[in-house]
């Protein structure tokens, strides 16, 4: 209903003798592709009310974890934005050797940084170019799942797996870079960038695409803040905080990139940033291939990273830690510690508690997404059906981080 | 047999049979060969533009023909799907509705001459099954009638999607209707005439074209057009991400391939006239007819030199279809879609109003002497 004919007293459904429709958007429906639904509300084509209904994804994470030992929660945070896999690894693992009080040494680190950045690029890269396939934009979606997939082939020759890669363990890695891996970089980055071009060619400039997102789904820098926004979302509506520069981590402090910060908070603001992003993300990735000094990539302590195969058959401590990490899990000290990391979508904090056993107590997380699809009744009523798709998918709802 | 061949050439009964070749091979070149070929056009070339391999799947002993065998593959799996009706929908429109939207875009076929007139054996042969002095207002009030089956496709599945995609649709192919019919009262003023054939007769010389002269109504006309068939940018009636498939949500089977084959077939349609209109039809540029015959009648005899050319004007024909339709798919694998309302704010705030101040120049054009009319 328009605002002055509330004022007036009219009711326009009432006079013309029309009713509003409800109707059920999903779980399976094209747009919400079985994560979520939306109740809504609507009148002709706008959308007057919305309900938003999350949970389809809902696979108990916090409390699996307590059925794990700390090691074995790792293939579970896999599956939480599950478009940039490594980077929940990342997290969980720094907020559990934040707990134990360790340091991984600095090849290590520097791993870390250059895979959570190809992670982040993956999200970007199925954010944005889902995007332009829910507009209809096919064919700058195919550009960006090849770019995606050329990037998936380097991180499955770092550790075997294309999508959940579970490639970080506590204290360490899984594995250290195969041979020829700065090529490959070299390679795939020359052919992403041009990937990158034709994609931006194609839509950052088009009438049509400019038409769908500007002013649509937009929020004040206020309301961003204190719906608890983060990550690209907030950054598009001008507030430029981000983790890796707000409390730098692994090794941001030393890398050279910048923040893309919007103006306006709407959905073209955040595409933007997240097209920004992916190049920073690269030249990132560039610069800890040339910083990366050589070196081990575990801990050098058997309590908390598992001994190599050699040690453990043929040394009787080893044996030891080794058996014991496998039965019994390593012995954390209990306390608590919170995390955070720069996830795909945002702030992505893991917030652990243990009680010195093989397991953790207590392992929660803040998901980023959760804050903002909460948000999104605010974004999208009184505007139009057609409006909810890019902001939905501008929003970034990853069922499994955000249901968990 | 004396008496077959004496009815046959009873000149009724000629006319008759002239009618229904032509007819079965309009049918022939849009259901048989066009349908299922832009379906193979669209896999392959979206295929090419996406850096992918697209169809090649489909086979018979390893034999791929280049993914040419999908359609028929297509065809297969679709007669044999369940042909099934939604609880609580109206069976009897939900059935009707395909027909109501396949339909039109066959039938426009009648006025679109496919080539020029030609004596074969003493007969004057028209390649046009109905040469109708008013055929361009023919196009038009057949082409309005895409709109219902469309919309009873929307009501009458008793699916909310269903239902605002027929509305959608309503909306926007009515408005794109009347725009597109304003798009070409330039050319008809020009060419002083209704009628198809004798628009396309009178752009046997290139310079009469009507892209050389109506290029904005080109423009303006094919924009339309792709809105009137519902294609991507303007595929807001069954625009997938929002309304699941929009108007034929509850349609499988062979339903479901009439709306995509009516699809395919207004795509085809729309072109033709196209070509009819503004590409010159079966005339090549700057070669007249009259010159072909000439060349063709003194190399192989009158009549056989009257049927090469007859059979080049319909190649000519077929080719500028070809290059359209090529066109209208690169459109659509380029461009995002439009939000409804912007659909109808294009329509009614830009391309009306342009093609009025078109229709008040060519009037200008035409009364100054600017524009000379063939």
């Amino acid at each position: 209903m328009r605002e002055e004919d509330k004022e007036r007293g009219y009711d326009f459904h009432k006079a013309s003798h029309t009713e509003t429709m409800t109707i059920n958007m999903g779980p399976s429906h094209p747009a919400t592709h079985g994560t979520v639904k939306f109740f809504l509300t609507l009148d002709g084509e706008t959308i007057e009310d919305i309900d938003v209904e999350i949970g389809y994804l809902h696979r108990a994470f916090e409390k699996e974890c307590e059925a794990q030992k700390w090691n074995g929660v790792f293939p579970y945070t896999d599956r939480l934005d599950y478009t940039a896999s490594v980077l929940n690894n990342v997290g969980y693992a720094m907020a559990a050797e934040k707990l134990i009080g360790i340091e991984v040494p600095e090849r290590c680190k520097y791993l870390r940084t250059m895979i959570s950045e190809m992670a982040r690029m993956s999200g970007h890269y199925t954010n944005v170019g889902a995007g332009a396939l829910e507009l209809g934009a096919l064919t700058a979606f195919i550009y960006f799942i090849e770019a995606r997939e050329l990037l998936w082939d380097l991180i499955e020759s770092i550790c075997g797996a294309r999508l959940t890669h579970n490639y970080v363990r506590i204290g360490g890695l899984t594995n250290d870079l195969p041979d020829g891996f700065r090529e490959n970089v070299k390679r795939v980055f020359a052919k992403n960038r041009k990937l990158w071009d034709d994609f931006d060619i194609m839509l950052t400039k088009n009438r049509i695409f400019l038409d769908r997102m500007r002013d649509t789904g937009g929020i004040s820098q206020k309301d961003a803040i204190a719906w608890g926004f983060t990550g690209p979302c907030l950054r598009a509506a001008g507030v430029p905080y981000d983790v890796r520069r707000a409390q730098p981590y692994l090794m941001y402090d030393r890398m050279n990139f910048d923040i893309p910060v919007g103006s306006t908070g709407d959905n073209f603001d955040r595409y933007l940033v997240r097209m920004e992003e992916i190049k920073q993300s690269m030249s990132i990735v560039e610069q800890c291939l040339e910083q990366m000094p050589e070196g081990p990539i575990n801990v050098d302590d058997a309590r908390w990273r598992m001994p190599s195969k050699d040690d453990s058959s043929t040394k009787m401590e080893p044996l030891i830690f080794h058996f014991k990490q496998i039965i019994e899990g390593q012995s954390i000290p209990a306390g608590e510690a919170y995390q955070a990391v720069e996830g795909a979508n945002g702030e992505l904090g893991f917030y652990l508690v243990s009680n010195g056993g093989g397991k953790p107590w207590k392992c929660r997380v803040r998901p980023p997404s959760f804050a903002l699809t909460s948000a999104l009744p605010l974004l999208v009523k009184g505007s139009m059906l057609a409006d909810l798709i890019p902001t939905f998918d501008m929003i970034n709802l990853i069922g499994g981080e955000c249901d968990r | 047999m004396d008496s077959i061949v004496s009815l046959i050439t009873q000149p009724l009964v000629l006319e008759l049979l002239i009618t229904l070749v032509k007819i079965g091979f309009i049918l022939g070149l849009t259901i048989g060969f066009f349908a299922p070929m832009l379906a193979w056009v669209e896999r392959k070339q979206s295929a090419i533009m996406q850096d992918r391999v697209g169809a090649n799947r489909a086979g018979v002993f390893g034999i791929t023909v280049i993914g040419l065998l999908h359609s028929l593959a297509d065809a297969i799996k679709l007669i044999f799907k369940e042909d099934f009706i939604p609880r609580g929908a109206e069976r009897g429109l939900h059935t009707l509705a395909p027909v109501i939207a396949i339909i039109p875009s066959l039938v426009v076929f009648a006025v679109i001459p496919f080539g020029g007139q030609y004596t074969l054996w003493g007969h004057e042969v028209n390649l046009v099954i109905a040469d109708l002095d008013v055929g361009l207002l023919y196009v038009f009030a057949i082409g309005s009638l895409a709109t219902y089956g469309v919309v009873i496709a929307g009501w009458s599945s008793n699916n909310n999607w269903s239902l605002l995609g027929g509305l959608r649709a309503s909306a926007q192919m009515f408005s794109y209707e009347v725009t597109m019919g304003l798009t070409v009262i330039g050319l008809v003023m020009f060419y002083q005439s209704l009628s198809l054939v004798d628009i396309v007769a009178k752009q046997e010389n290139f310079w009469h074209w009507g892209i050389i002269w109506h290029f904005p109504a080109f423009v303006l006309f094919l924009g339309c057009a792709v809105a009137e068939n519902k294609r991507v940018p303007f595929d807001a009636p069954e625009a997938e991400a929002e309304l699941v498939a929009g108007y034929f949500t509850e349609y499988s089977g062979m339903k479901f391939v009439m709306f995509w084959t009516a699809e395919f077939l207004e795509m085809v349609s729309i072109s033709g006239m196209c070509v009819a209109l503004f590409l010159g039809g079966h005339h090549i540029p700057f070669v007249t007819q009259k010159f072909l015959l000439t060349a063709f009648g003194d190399l192989l005899g009158q009549d056989i030199g009257a049927v090469v050319v007859m059979l080049i004007g319909v190649g000519v024909f077929i080719t500028k279809l070809v290059i359209l339709l090529v066109l209208q798919m690169t459109i659509r694998w380029t461009m995002p879609r439009f939000r409804y309302d912007q659909i109808m704010k294009l329509g009614w705030k830009m391309i009306l109003p342009l093609s009025l101040c078109w229709i008040f120049l060519v009037g200008v054009g035409i009364l100054t002497g600017v524009m000379p009319r063939p």
